[in-house]
């Protein structure tokens, strides 16, 4: 027999809420949103399981991508590693397999990622340093040496030059052998991001998503299990966005994605369904949960209404995850283990398909080996031991998150009406709208943290007066062994062939042809990474950034 | 009438590759509320950039923030360039990943103070304003 309601229940409970004290700190998200005391239906106007919800694997995938989720399989646990030379990164790629990691995925120096060679004047002090320095498709082959490309997922974390080491990954892969048709991983190739957040960016806009878009159309011909993208969040955040923010710029970043493949006469529902994302993971764990169902819905929504895709695999959000390093702390560097740990639960709630955990030293230094350990174990405690891997979705339905997720789309959707209003895309990052976006979000965050409004662990309360130092990876300079390296594949290359290739790349970049069948041949020619950027650069000229803040 | 005094004048400036630039974004809001004549030289700056910059602006602060490692490149370039081109006045102040054993390093080579994460802004308009204008003079 069900229960007589309680009609007085509501006014009882207001009158509690009114009488009891309130603490100082203003209960909003970390983003800045208010929040409720209490969600009850009526938050939820005209919310309706079965348009809103629906199920797992089908339209608009609110509760994830795949019928049985994590009871079925469950997200690549996938670290981001490198540094140094190609051969320590490809050691400590063994070590991560060795270890139980499911899936790779590759960081490159900041002189690959910025399209200079390890020789470069302007390379000095950073070869190595943040990631792995690939110059040539040589360094290629070490770094994937004895892994195999059509079993281990592989991922690379690269932008600006992105179709360049592409070209190098598969000249590599075809020279042993395998069929590209079977290589699976992805690359971030995702140049937009850059404009707001990252600041990896060599050429301006325009030719840049030209890059991308040749990339994106020549795996949906000839490498159909790799992703060519993965439309990036993780940075907008990074840069101090709010949620909302990181997801209406990523999505928005996909849509021109989408416009400029169907520009190039591309149908959608042969390269959507390889569209992937990446979105941060950060602290307030309804918020993330949240940004993570809204960007499944509208990105579904505008797929099958904005751009007709038949297939229901094109309008599939699929995502990685990495927690926030945003989020890392320096001092009681210990505590950033429990960050990291409710950040990867708030992406696995939120139906990730893949996810880095951040090591717990990450402010002070690349990760070593014992904070690379318990950074995987974290994943592996979360998947194995907690059990919210039991059920599909298990926070689906709750007040509280669907009232946000509903909040979250009305107000990504305000924002993809403004970047229309400013010209689309293009124009809106070249009229520094992304970035001052950003900066008043980061600024804001920062006055409150100032202030104390919001408290941060171990930075402005609960300070420890004397602290250990912990133990901290040094990496060695690579630079002289790198730059020896790479003389003796340029002594030993045929000049001629390479002066030929450099221009056929010239040649095609002032066309419209796409790019990577030239590029293969840059490859095999072994040219390297900083000659093939420094040729486009001839053709498409390169961006300073404007120094806006 | 009295003359109201001049703002002290700060540029700041990414130095090398490294494009992190959260940090030193919001110092630079910050500074300027807090009544500093700030110039944000923006990205990629080589050590002659900054220190023609330094010339052309007459500063009497330069900040640099790094966060890719290639502190102890740079930062002693920055600072050899400004002995070399008379501008040792000029007070050099450090931000970013910088780790806990190159701080002193850096202070030895003329830095006048390294600022690592987590400092809040009114830590770093606080030190200024307590320093002379001219901290080398």
């Amino acid at each position: 027999m069900a229960p007589v309601p309680d009609s007085g229940a509501r006014d009882r409970w207001q009158e509690e809420l009114r009488r009891g004290p309130a603490r100082e700190q203003p209960p909003t998200t970390i983003s800045g949103q208010p929040v409720q005391p209490l969600y009850t239906p009526d938050l939820l106007p005209g919310f309706d399981y079965e348009s809103d919800l629906g199920y797992p694997g089908q339209f608009p995938f609110a509760r994830g991508v795949h019928a049985a989720m994590y009871r079925s399989q469950l997200w690549t646990m996938r670290q981001f590693a490198g540094f140094g030379t190609p051969r320590q990164t490809n050691a400590r790629f063994r070590f991560l397999l060795e270890k139980g990691q499911t899936g790779l995925s590759t960081a490159f120096d900041l002189p690959t990622l910025m399209g200079l060679d390890s020789d470069d004047p302007h390379a000095e002090g950073e070869v190595g340093r943040l990631g792995v320095a690939v110059d040539t498709i040589e360094d290629v082959r070490q770094l994937y040496d004895g892994i195999d490309l059509d079993q281990v997922s592989v991922s690379l974390t690269i932008n600006a030059p992105a179709i360049v080491v592409m070209a190098f990954v598969f000249a590599h892969a075809q020279d042993q052998g395998l069929d590209p048709r079977r290589l699976r991983g992805t690359t971030q190739n995702d140049i937009l991001k850059e404009y707001h957040a990252q600041n990896e960016f060599i050429f301006p806009p325009e030719p840049s998503v030209r890059l991308v878009v040749d990339l994106i159309e020549f795996c949906t011909r000839h490498v159909p299990r790799w992703n060519p993208v993965s439309i990036s969040g993780y940075h907008i955040r990074e840069a101090g966005s709010t949620a909302v923010q990181e997801l209406a710029f990523t999505l928005a970043d996909g849509f021109h994605y989408v416009d400029q493949c169907l520009a190039r006469g591309l149908r959608v529902d042969d390269f959507a369904p390889r569209l992937s994302f990446f979105f941060n993971a950060h602290n307030d764990l309804f918020e993330e949960v949240a940004k993570y169902r809204a960007a499944r819905v509208l990105w579904a929504d505008a797929l099958r209404r904005r751009y007709g895709a038949q297939d229901e695999a094109s309008c599939r959000l699929r995502f990685h995850a990495q927690t926030a390093g945003c989020s890392l702390q320096a001092t009681q560097p210990e505590v950033n283990l429990v960050r990291v740990a409710y950040q990867a639960l708030a992406a696995v709630l939120g139906g990730c398909q893949s996810l880095h955990t951040n090591s717990l030293d990450e402010t002070l230094a690349l990760p070593s080996e014992h904070a690379a350990t318990l950074a995987l174990r974290t994943q592996q405690v979360l998947a194995y031991e907690t059990g919210v891997t039991n059920t599909v979705d298990p926070l689906g339905g709750s007040y509280f998150l669907e009232a946000l997720a509903q909040r979250m789309r009305r107000e990504a959707t305000s924002y993809f009406e403004r970047i229309d209003r400013l010209g689309g895309m293009i124009a809106a990052i070249e009229a520094g709208f992304f970035r001052r976006e950003i900066g008043e979000a980061s600024f804001a965050y920062q006055r409150e943290v100032d202030a104390g409004r919001r408290v941060v662990v171990g930075v402005n309360a609960f300070q420890e007066r004397d602290e250990t130092p912990i133990g901290l990876l040094v990496v060695d300079a690579v630079e002289r062994e790198q730059v020896a390296a790479l003389r003796l594949v340029k002594e030993r290359r045929d000049q001629a062939d390479v002066r030929r290739v450099l221009d056929e790349v010239r040649r095609t970049a002032l066309g419209r042809t796409n790019l990577m069948p030239t590029l293969l041949d840059a490859a095999r020619a072994r040219v390297t990474v900083g000659e093939v950027m420094t040729a486009l650069a001839d053709v498409f000229g390169r961006d300073k950034g404007a120094a806006i803040w | 009438m009295t003359l109201q005094p001049q703002p002290v004048r700060i540029i700041l400036a990414k130095v090398g590759l490294d494009g992190h630039d959260r940090g030193i974004r919001v110092v630079a809001r910050g500074l300027r509320d807090a009544g500093f004549h700030v110039i944000y030289a923006g990205l990629w700056q080589t050590p002659e950039a900054v220190v023609r910059a330094v010339a052309d602006e007459d500063a009497d602060w330069l900040g640099l923030s790094l966060l890719s490692g290639s502190h102890m490149t740079q930062v002693p370039r920055v600072l050899e360039l400004l002995l070399r081109t008379d501008l040792g006045h000029v007070g050099v102040i450090v931000g970013g990943i910088i780790p806990p054993g190159d701080v002193p390093k850096l202070l030895e080579l003329g830095v006048v103070r390294v600022f690592g994460p987590g400092t809040p802004l009114g830590e770093i308009s606080d030190f200024l304003r307590e320093q002379p204008r001219r901290v080398h003079d």
